[in-house]
């Protein structure tokens, strides 16, 4: 009845094609989710939308638009990550691929990439929705060198965060925890409100976080009136390091 | 193909494998029974490289578990479902194909499973024999030189049941190693070449079919001999 071979051949292609494949499956896969698409691009529109036509008293265009910017990037690389992360893991899609020619370190590298194509994707569309309600951002060199530095840094220490999270708690409590968290970083962890803003030891304390220093950096990138300085820099540096080091050591694959 | 020598596994302070014994050559079918909790599965994880050995030797095609999936040797059909929530059956199938440079050809595979429709419907909304029947053609898309095939029929109807049993047996002929694991007697007396009955994480009593059954007991009597003292037996902590 079959004319299949089932002699044994295995061929495994390279390790970085194995990447590419698990990196657009997982992209193709989170853009078709509507409640990924909510956290990622509809919540931080509506966001820019209210704050342009409702709050402009209290933050204006450029400042709101680094503000957004930032949020976007903490809903992709901590919230977005944590939720899907923590159901692969139940559903059992860590283990499968793990016993793959991916494996393991592959499929965490295949996350990291989409992970990075989604939030591109997030950077254009917001960046042309602010710059259509009048963003005229003008960086200086060293404010665009600022945010070069801590995006990553802030990226990889969300996404660790994300991993820890995801990696040990079931998948649920994952769900209903990064949703919170997220929600109270995103009202109190210096991503959409400056530290300017805040009361002076309060604000010194909340610029400790990594949020704090990814939303400084944009809106010092974003806004002409805000200079900035090396402390994002520093600051999602450390937070980097640390996150890794923790995920490394307390991830759980199954 | 795959040997394992004094194998212990422990996790989360508890011992899971002690001591454990065991053989799969290649072309030969090795079939794993033992009660929930024995250890089946997770002496699976060890073999894929999911999990670390606390003591004794296992080595898969030769190397180490993580070596020989990175290079493509081994197919895993997992318990679980081992799939994405939103992603579609035939989504799932091309994914796992482009990982291998020269997979087996999907279209005679999902004949041959009854997939066809099923290709284009979320994998959560399948069956479970259907579900199952995805995960079984995952395992083999790049011809590994050993499968694991883990309760690979539970949830399929009979038909399904016995069209997944006529590949494992052109597997073997084919000169694949395959371990599977079962609660089911008579697909361990269809299919193996040996039988490996393990308990609370050791190996109870192996053999060939013939050899278990040659004093004209039935393999599930053999099998409850072989388990009875499950319950004091149970893995316990590291100590």
């Amino acid at each position: 009845m079959s004319a299949l071979d089932l002699i044994p051949a295995p061929n495994p292609v390279g390790r970085a094609h194995a990447v590419w494949v698990h990196a657009r499956t997982e992209a193709w896969l989170l853009l078709r989710n509507g409640e990924q698409l909510l956290l990622a691009l509809i919540i931080p529109l509506g966001v820019l939308l209210l704050g342009r036509f409702i709050g402009s008293q209290f933050i204006g265009i450029n400042a709101l638009a680094g503000s957004v910017l930032a949020m976007g990037v903490w809903s992709t690389g901590f919230t977005a990550t944590a939720i899907a992360t923590g159901f692969e893991r139940r559903y059992g899609v860590l283990e499968r691929f793990a016993a793959t020619p991916l494996t393991p370190t592959g499929l965490v590298l295949g996350k990291a990439v989409s992970v990075i194509m989604i939030t591109l994707a997030q950077l254009v569309v917001l960046g042309l929705a602010a710059a259509l309600l009048g963003w005229r951002p003008s960086p200086t060199i060293s404010e665009v060198g600022v945010l070069l530095l801590t995006l990553p840094l802030a990226m990889i220490s969300f996404v660790s965060l994300a991993l820890l999270m995801a990696g040990r708690l079931r998948a649920e409590i994952t769900l209903a925890l990064a949703n919170v968290v997220h929600l109270v970083i995103v009202v109190c962890g210096g991503l959409v409100v400056p530290l300017a803003a805040h009361p002076a030891g309060l604000g010194a304390l909340v610029g400790l976080l990594p949020t704090a220093a990814l939303g400084e950096a944009f809106r010092a990138f974003a806004d002409p009136a805000a200079v900035a300085s090396g402390w994002p820099v520093l600051v999602s540096a450390a937070w980097a390091a640390a996150t890794v080091l923790l995920a490394r050591k307390a991830f759980r694959w199954i | 193909m795959l040997v394992a020598e004094g194998l212990g596994v422990d996790l989360d302070r508890h011992r899971i494998l002690i001591d454990l014994d065991l053989r799969v050559r290649a072309g030969e079918s090795t079939v794993l029974l033992g009660p929930n909790g024995a250890g089946k599965t997770t002496f699976v994880r060890a073999c894929t490289g999911l999990v670390a050995p606390s003591s004794g030797t296992l080595t898969v095609c030769g190397r180490r578990p993580a070596r020989a999936a990175a290079e493509g040797r081994i197919g895993l059909m997992p318990q679980v479902a081992g799939a994405w929530s939103g992603i579609r059956a035939g989504e799932l199938l091309n994914h796992l194909a482009a990982l291998h440079r020269d997979p087996l050809p999907l279209a005679p595979l999902v004949e041959r499973l009854g997939l066809g429709s099923a290709l284009t419907t979320a994998y959560r909304r399948l069956s479970g024999g259907q579900q199952q029947a995805v995960n079984l053609i995952g395992a083999l898309l790049g011809r590994p030189e050993l499968v694991f095939l883990d309760e690979p029929t539970a949830g399929m109807d009979p038909r399904a049941r016995r069209t997944t049993w006529g590949l494992v047996t052109e597997l073997h002929t084919a000169g694949v190693a395959v371990l599977l694991t079962t609660h089911d007697m008579i697909e361990a007396a269809e299919l193996a070449d040996q039988i490996v009955i393990i308990d609370a994480g050791r190996a109870r009593l192996s053999g060939t079919p013939a050899e278990l059954t040659a004093s004209d007991r039935s393999l599930e009597d053999v099998y409850l001999t072989a388990t009875e003292n499950s319950a004091d037996l149970q893995s316990g902590p590291v100590t």
